[in-house]
Formats: C-alpha cells, sequence, structure tokens
C-alpha cells in the first residue's frame, strides 16, 4: 500500500488529488491540515470511496518550522512516505497587502516560506529513504511578477527556486521532485476572482493534471498544459511592453 | 462581485452575488449573516427555479462529500452538493444503487431532493424524496432543523419538491437499493399511436420497471418508440467507453426548427425501430442518454428553448395527451426531445412534488418569442382543463393561476418557507 502524505489536505486541488489516488487503489492517506474538524469531514469522505485505505489526520501549525519538523517526523514513522504533496496556499489581496505589511508578511510566510520548510524536511526524509516522490504545488504566478498578484507571485516565486535547488540536490537519487504550477483554477482560494478574466480551469481538471505529473515524475508541470506556452510569452515579453500590459 | 448565470434552458443570463459554500458546518452561520438568497446546484433545472436574478446564490456544488456509508444496509450520508453521477460510481460498484434517477445524473442530491425529481421507475419507487431518510435543513435564521419521514414530517413534506424556498439542504441519508450489477435487461417497441402506447404502459407496469417513450410529436397520429427495463445479473462484460462529445459553440440560430425537426424526428423513429427488441444496457446509457453529449442545450442557439412537462390525470388523459399533440402539430413548433410516459398510482411525499398518478409529457420549444409562448399558453389551457399540472423545474413561463390550480397544498407550503430566500420562480409565482 502506498503511503501518501497531503500537506494542506483540506485545500480543493490537495482533495481532489486524494480523491483520484483512492479511486485507484488503497493507500495509507496522511492528511496533514491546520483545521483538523474539516480534515476529518475529508478524511470520511475518502474512507467511503475507499474503504480499504488508512487514513491519519495529523494537525500541525504551518509556519512554526520545530512544528514543521515533528509533523513531517510522526508522517514518515513506521513506513517511507511514497508520495508527499504540498499543497497549501492562500491568495490574498494584493491591494490590502501593499497597505498592509501585516497581511503582505502572512501571504508571503503561508505561502512561500511555509512550502518550503514543509519540502526541506519532506527532502531530508526522502533522501534517507533513498525514495519518493515530493510535488510542491507553485503557481504560474510565480513565474514573473506582475502588479495585480506580486506578494503571492514573489512567494510562489521562492517555491519554485527552492524545488528547483532541491531538483538539483537530489538529482541521481531514488527520489523526485514535481513542482506544478497551475493556471487559475476554480476552488472557493479563488471564488471572488470568477468574474472576471477568462474561464478558469476546473479543479478535477487540475487534479488529474497534478496525478499525472506525479505519476511521470515531471520536474516542472503546468496545468493545464496551455500555462506552459502563455507563461513562456510572459517570461520572454520585454519589459517596455509588460509594463505596459494591465496583468 | 456579479457573475452571469444562466439555468439549462438558457433563455437568459442574468447577474447574479454568487457565495460558494464548500464546509458544511458553517452554512447556517453563512446563511444569517448573508442573505436572502437562494441555492444553486449543478443549474440543471431549466427555467427559473434556480435562479435569483439581480440576488444572490449560494452555490452547493463545492459540498459533495460523502459522510457515512454502510454497504450491509445501503445507507448513505452525504453532503447536499454532490453529483447523482459521483454517487452511482461509487455505490455500484459495492451492489447499490440509487432507487430513483431522473434523466440526467449531473444534478446534485439537494437538487434532487428540492425538486422530488423521478426517473423511469416512477409506478415501482415512487420519486426521488421517496427513498430520502433524513435531511439537514439551515434556515437563514441561523438554525438547523433535521427532518426525515419518521422525524418533523411536515418540514420534510414542505422541503421534498420545496423548490429550496425553506432552506438550504446541506446534506441527506438515502437508501439505496441492492443491484446485481451495472446491467439492465431492455426491451424498445415502436407504437403507432396513443392506443398502443397506453396499451404498452399498461402492460408493463408489472412486469417491468423502468418504463419511457420518446414520441415524435410532429406525427400527429402518436408515434413512438416504447423503451422498458428491469435491473438484471449479466455477469461482468466490458463496460461500454463513454464517448463524451460537447456541442463546441451555440449556433447563431436553433438546430432544432421548421426544416430539421421532420426529418429528424421520421430519422430517429426509423434508427430506433430498427434496433427495436430485446438487448442488454448499461445504466449509464440507459438512464442518461444525452450525458455523453455535454453542453447540448446549446443546440437551441443563442435564445434558448422552454421546457414543458405536464401531468394530467388518466381520467381524460389519452384526450388531453392527443389535444396537446394536435396543437403542436398545427402549430409546426415542435420538439426532438419529446417524452411521454405515465406515472405509477402513488401520492407524492412533497407538498409541491410534481409527479401524480396520470400520465406526463415532456417537451422541448426552441424560444421563437411570442409565438412559442402562445403555443404553450394553449398547451396549459388542455392541461388546466384536464386537472393536470406542470413541473416548476422545467417552467420558466407558467401563469399563476395554473401553479394554484396544480399545487392545492400551497398554502400549507407557505408556512415552511424560509423568509430570507427568494428565487425567480418564487418571485413570479408566489408573490415573493
Amino acid at each position: 500500500m502506498q503511503k501518501i502524505v497531503i500537506i494542506g489536505a483540506t485545500s480543493a486541488m490537495a482533495e481532489h488529488c486524494a480523491r483520484l489516488w483512492a479511486a485507484r487503489a488503497p493507500a495509507e492517506f496522511i492528511l496533514v491540515a491546520r483545521d483538523e474538524s474539516k480534515a476529518q469531514i475529508i478524511a470520511a469522505d475518502l474512507q467511503v470511496r475507499s474503504p480499504a485505505s488508512r487514513i491519519r489526520v495529523l494537525k500541525s501549525d504551518f509556519l512554526e518550522p520545530s512544528a514543521i519538523r515533528t509533523t513531517i517526523k510522526s508522517a514518515v514513522a513506521g513506513a517511507p512516505i511514497d508520495i508527499a504533496l504540498i499543497a497549501h496556499g492562500s491568495l490574498p489581496d494584493q491591494q490590502h497587502c501593499e497597505s498592509d505589511l501585516q497581511t503582505c508578511h502572512d501571504a508571503l510566510m503561508v505561502n512561500g516560506v511555509s512550502p518550503a520548510l514543509f519540502a526541506e524536511a519532506v527532502a531530508g526524509e526522502m533522501a534517507a529513504q533513498g525514495k519518493g516522490t515530493l510535488a510542491i504545488i507553485g503557481s504560474v504566478a510565480g513565474d514573473r511578477g506582475r502588479k495585480s498578484n506580486y506578494a503571492y507571485g514573489a512567494a510562489k516565486g521562492l517555491v519554485t527556486r527552492y524545488a528547483q535547488g532541491l531538483q538539483h540536490r537530489l538529482a541521481g537519487t531514488g527520489v523526485k521532485v514535481v513542482l506544478i504550477k497551475p493556471g487559475p483554477t476554480d476552488t472557493p482560494m479563488t471564488a471572488h476572482l470568477k468574474a472576471a478574466g477568462p474561464k478558469m480551469a476546473t479543479v478535477e481538471e487540475v487534479a488529474n493534471g497534478i496525478v499525472k505529473a506525479i505519476d511521470a515524475g515531471q520536474s516542472v508541470a503546468y496545468v493545464p498544459g496551455k500555462w506552459k506556452i502563455i507563461m513562456f510569452v510572459i517570461r520572454h515579453l520585454p519589459a517596455f511592453i509588460f509594463n505596459k500590459m494591465n496583468i | 462581485m456579479s457573475i452571469s448565470i444562466s439555468s439549462w434552458g438558457r433563455l437568459d443570463a442574468t447577474p447574479h452575488e454568487v457565495h460558494f459554500l464548500s464546509d458544511r458546518k458553517s452554512v447556517s452561520a453563512t446563511l444569517a449573516s448573508l442573505h436572502p438568497g437562494l441555492a444553486h446546484g449543478n443549474g440543471r433545472s431549466y427555467g427559473d427555479v434556480c435562479l435569483n436574478p439581480g440576488g444572490l446564490l449560494w452555490k452547493t456544488t463545492g459540498l459533495d462529500r460523502f459522510i457515512h456509508f454502510d454497504d450491509s444496509t445501503g445507507l448513505l450520508r452525504c453532503e447536499a452538493g454532490i453529483l447523482l453521477r459521483d454517487i452511482q460510481r461509487m455505490s455500484v460498484p459495492r451492489g447499490w444503487i440509487l432507487p430513483v434517477t431522473p434523466g440526467t445524473q449531473l444534478v446534485t442530491v439537494g437538487g434532487a431532493i428540492a425538486n422530488d425529481v423521478h426517473g423511469k421507475n416512477h409506478h415501482v419507487l415512487g420519486s426521488f424524496g421517496d427513498h430520502i431518510r433524513q435531511l439537514t435543513l439551515a434556515r437563514t435564521d441561523g438554525s438547523v432543523i433535521v427532518c426525515g419521514p419518521d422525524a418533523r414530517p411536515d418540514w420534510f413534506s414542505a422541503t421534498v419538491g420545496g423548490l429550496g424556498l425553506t432552506g438550504v439542504i446541506v446534506d441527506a441519508t438515502i437508501q439505496l437499493r441492492r443491484v446485481a450489477g451495472p446491467w439492465l435487461d431492455t426491451e424498445n417497441i415502436p407504437y403507432t399511436s396513443l392506443d398502443e402506447f397506453f396499451h404498452l404502459a399498461d402492460e408493463s407496469e408489472a412486469g417491468w420497471e423502468h418504463t419511457v417513450s420518446w414520441i415524435d410529436c410532429m406525427s400527429g397520429t402518436g408515434k413512438g418508440i416504447f423503451m422498458r427495463g428491469n435491473p438484471t445479473d449479466a455477469g461482468p462484460r466490458p463496460v461500454p467507453s463513454a464517448h463524451k462529445r460537447a456541442m463546441p459553440f451555440t449556433p447563431p440560430v436553433s438546430l432544432v426548427n421548421g426544416l430539421t425537426l421532420r426529418p429528424f424526428n421520421l430519422a430517429y423513429y426509423q434508427l430506433q425501430k430498427l434496433k427495436s427488441g430485446r438487448g442488454i444496457a448499461h445504466y449509464e446509457p440507459f438512464f442518461y442518454p444525452l450525458d455523453n453529449l455535454l453542453e447540448w442545450n446549446r443546440m437551441y442557439g443563442p435564445r434558448g428553448f422552454y421546457q414543458y412537462q405536464s401531468v394530467v390525470p388518466r381520467q381524460g388523459g389519452h384526450e388531453a395527451v392527443a389535444a396537446m399533440l394536435g396543437e403542436i402539430g398545427r402549430s409546426g413548433e415542435g420538439s426532438f426531445l419529446a417524452v411521454l410516459k405515465t406515472f405509477g398510482n402513488r401520492q407524492p411525499i412533497g407538498m409541491l412534488s410534481f409527479p401524480q398518478p396520470g400520465v406526463t409529457l415532456a417537451l422541448d420549444f426552441p424560444n421563437k418569442g411570442e409565438k412559442t409562448l402562445k403555443l404553450l399558453a394553449r398547451l396549459d389551457a388542455i392541461v388546466q382543463e384536464a386537472g393536470g399540472r406542470l413541473y416548476p423545474a422545467k417552467d420558466a413561463r407558467m401563469p399563476r393561476g395554473l401553479f394554484e390550480a396544480g399545487y392545492p397544498q400551497l398554502a400549507e407550503f407557505l408556512k415552511f418557507r424560509d423568509p430570507g430566500i427568494t428565487s425567480g420562480l418564487s418571485r413570479r409565482l408566489i408573490g415573493n
């Protein structure tokens, strides 16, 4: 039975990935969350979908380094981790970040520092195991700073660099590090954006892409795939054009 | 921030404020602070029962979790925003199936209860609400009501078929039904008159669980294909692969029009006639023939379409159906997806439930404005004369008088209404 650790298990993307894994084969799930009662609701749902799975909820602080270490130690106990998915995040209001440094600080911490610390803790365990797949959800927003969401984008950019570093460090070992970059996705986190812009991808579609990228051990996966092309263009636009764009 | 939302009939797209529910434990607190509004599931009802134009919708599709399933008893508890499809896919491999299912599985449990939907087996198993053992209702005053056939049955009877107006259904406990597998033993029989249809329907009632018919509403005579089926143990066999197709865009005019309708219907009849006889069918194509044609509602063009589903008592039902078909034939308007079916002789449990003993006719009409509305008004007169009623889940235009005549328990129902809930339909048919 595969051991799958999901950090930020109450996020919509993580929940839908868990459903896909549960539908595929019984597994040992460890759901790491800040809000235990929300995680229990998801654990019960997964148990109905996959009665033979073993599901455990681990409540954790997401910002305290020692708590992160303890949580991952507890997750690894008993059997090595096959897959770890780091999925938590929260989309801040950019203008609020500009006027209130506490909001900006919190956004940088929860979307950047926290996933990096979890990734470091998991990578250490996996390096010791000599195997495992560590998947981290970054974002297309991390590819280039934009005025509409650079606090979030900078945090995700940190995650991108951290994942790159881990990939470099663990190259040639049995540990794979997968960086997922979803485009805008229809989840409760983005509910307030729905009116604006083009149609967002469904969370089912994105979860499917994440699970596939993990299967393939892809180092970077844009989901849906079209974002690879879009972000290539965005990254390479010269500043004199980019700075005129309202994005 | 407002979002433009249509129902399945696509008659219009109106701005709504949308609040996404995803945590069942906080629903009543959310409603208490954020109302008036209306629960909106997957938006598969056709008219304005799921819309609150200019107002607030509480979107329930994020409440899509199973809570508990006992596979020794078949009792399932789940959140109300889960799709019937997800229940079927979880339970059928374990030998349990939803006892009653409408013609699409892309509806939420909450919507199925609030519209007390029916299926092809009404004469055997009634409607969706007949299989609900308990439900949790959140109200905009912050209270929570747990009800069922045995607990606060008055609240239950108001909420089943209650068009979402008594509160927001947060979770439900459903009694599933044992099945040997996903297969049905089916038979298709062409018929050429309404007499033949009624004869087949009556003859099938005892021996067949599922009965329905497609009728060529342009033929004038009542020509169609009668379909019946029973769950069967067909052993393991390859499941047909679902080829999902979608209407890629909305055509500038309805593809269902005066030029296409007769040939469509004629070709469909001939094709089905060739396929008549016995067969084995998987439950998905049998119950949900249109679910693999995603966004089929676009084929009616940018102006959308009206669904018109009536039920009239058997006494006089034959004449009423013949009269409706006559009106449609004369108008040259018409419908490709016309369904004729008898309901069983059982009283519904909901105060505003649609099914009643008799015969039900469901039709689609491309929206041609005044011309279409005039035809529907002529059909209204026939339905009212026959002592029948229309299905609110499909309605976007019935006159208030017909609603009041068709639903005599309306006054009783209104005692249970949540004053913080309003819909396009409630404003149109109840006045607020």
